[in-house]
């Protein structure tokens, strides 16, 4: 195989070798702008291979520069129409930008149906843009258990902002907080009363609150409200210092429609990340409080697979199987079980 | 990765607005355990083209009732092809006409599904024709 060129039938020309070589090679293309090799690298990503994982360690270091923005809310609240007034806001100013667009699978028959594309399809053919659709398969949360590697290996493509959009969420998957610079909780207008806004759960996670479809009666209101709520108790209370916080949004009204208030909000986005960068004192990967409890939750988020997987190991399918039957007759407690099983890894 | 989702993308190209045969045809495959990407009306081959690329889709379903088939289709073909997509699987249903179908399969169309076709049949003819698993 030549190492370019189109050759006919293949897989993707001149990628032949199998795993951890197929892998360098997808990361080595992507990152250099393949669409191509990104498309079918994030195939790889999604099923877990592990030309995927070597792929992913090989451009984990030169990720780290894009603003990953999460685009949360519930079923039918405007997150895909906002993620296109966002694309075609992000791409007057030439800006490169990728979508994650999260939709559910089926917990019968692991089937999907992921129509997020269809509010952002005028930017298909447009070569700055990158809209991939993922489907959640079985993971709860909101997101995919592969969406952080996704999101990794587009911001290592290159791309400057990194749109992940979730499934539509109720009140409490909060998922793609771990994981988004910044998050966006779309909401739109007839979200109930006062006491909606002062529940716990997703709100709590905003940076920023989207009112949208802000052409319709009763937007203005909602956010007058949402504002009004959220800011309650916006001041520091010192006796509270070092307590974990809930965050205190922003709430910008938007319509995707009329296209009112998109130059807000990507103008607000901005300015977030700058100022997380500038904290962090400008240095080229900053690291502040909030990257660092992200890295965090990966990190155990990775581990939680790792040992899953470990224990799901065919060669210890007896360890575990003689450790069932112990707890079934009693003998055991599942507890003390598991502890030994741990400690046996 | 034998048991992957295959992943269908459900494209509508040209000018007509009737999707009530692709959502149909979507959802039935969803039920029978595909993942399927469906991008809405009135779509240009280098969208349809580029969505495939993006997703990396295993089969490219293309619904047609306006007529301009003979056009549209060889052009995403081509498209693909050009793309380096040159082992999906295309599909095509709507009004087609007979006369038209090997003209169709003559430019790259795999296979062309008349009035009638059930989804079963449809997704039986995409597990026994889809590629098989790349790379590893």
């Amino acid at each position: 195989m030549s190492g370019a060129g189109t050759a006919p039938g293949g897989d993707l020309p001149g990628v032949t070798a199998t795993g951890a070589e197929r892998g360098r090679v997808l990361a080595e293309r992507a990152a250099g702008g393949e669409r191509l090799a990104l498309a079918r690298l994030l195939t790889e990503i999604e099923n877990r291979t592990w030309a995927g994982e070597a792929a992913l360690r090989m451009l984990y270091p030169r990720a780290g520069r894009a603003h990953l923005i999460g685009v949360t809310g519930a079923p039918g609240a405007g997150k895909s129409t906002l993620v296109a007034a966002l694309v075609g806001e992000a791409r007057k100013g030439g800006r490169a930008v990728a979508v994650l667009a999260v939709d559910p699978s089926s917990p019968i028959t692991g089937g999907a149906i992921l129509g997020d594309r269809v509010r952002m399809q005028s930017y298909a053919a447009d070569s700055g843009v990158f809209i991939r659709s993922m489907a959640a398969r079985g993971h709860a949360g909101g997101l995919a258990t592969t969406s952080v590697a996704a999101a990794a290996v587009l911001d290592a493509a290159g791309f400057e902002l990194v749109l992940i959009e979730t499934v539509g969420t109720g009140q409490s998957e909060v998922e793609v907080a771990a994981i988004a610079d910044t998050t966006v909780v779309v909401q739109a207008p007839e979200m109930g009363d006062e006491v909606q806004a002062i529940k716990a759960g997703l709100l709590e996670v905003a940076d920023i609150v989207v009112v949208s479809k802000g052409d319709r009666p009763g937007a203005q209101r909602a956010a007058s409200q949402l504002r009004a709520m959220l800011t309650v108790g916006a001041r520091e209370d010192r006796a509270a210092a070092g307590r974990p916080r809930p965050k205190r949004p922003e709430v910008l009204l938007v319509s995707a429609v009329s296209g009112e208030g998109v130059v807000e909000l990507l103008a607000a986005l901005d300015r977030r990340f700058d100022r997380e960068a500038r904290a962090a004192g400008g240095a080229d990967r900053p690291i502040d409080a909030q990257r660092l409890a992200r890295a965090e939750a990966q990190l155990s988020g990775v581990l939680s697979e790792r040992m899953a997987d470990r224990l799901r190991d065919p060669r210890r399918a007896a360890d575990l199987r003689a450790a069932a039957r112990a707890v079934a007759a009693h003998e055991m407690d599942p507890y003390t079980a598991a502890d030994r099983l741990l400690e046996s890894l | 990765m034998a048991d992957r989702p295959i992943k269908v993308l459900i494209a509508k190209p040209g000018l007509d607005g009737h999707d009530r045969g692709a959502k149909v045809l979507a959802r039935g495959l969803r039920d029978e355990g595909f993942e399927v990407i469906y991008t809405g009306l009135r779509q240009t081959p280098e969208m349809v083209v580029s969505a495939a690329l993006q997703e990396d889709v295993d089969v490219v379903g293309l619904s047609i009732l306006s007529g301009a088939h003979m056009t549209l289709l060889p052009r995403i073909v081509a498209g693909l092809r050009t793309q380096g997509l040159d082992d999906v699987l295309v599909t095509a249903g709507g009004i087609i006409p007979d006369a038209d179908v090997a003209a169709l399969q003559e430019a790259g169309i795999n296979r062309i599904f008349g009035p009638g076709t059930t989804i079963g049949q449809v997704a039986e003819y995409i597990r026994s024709n889809v590629r098989k698993a790349d790379g590893e």
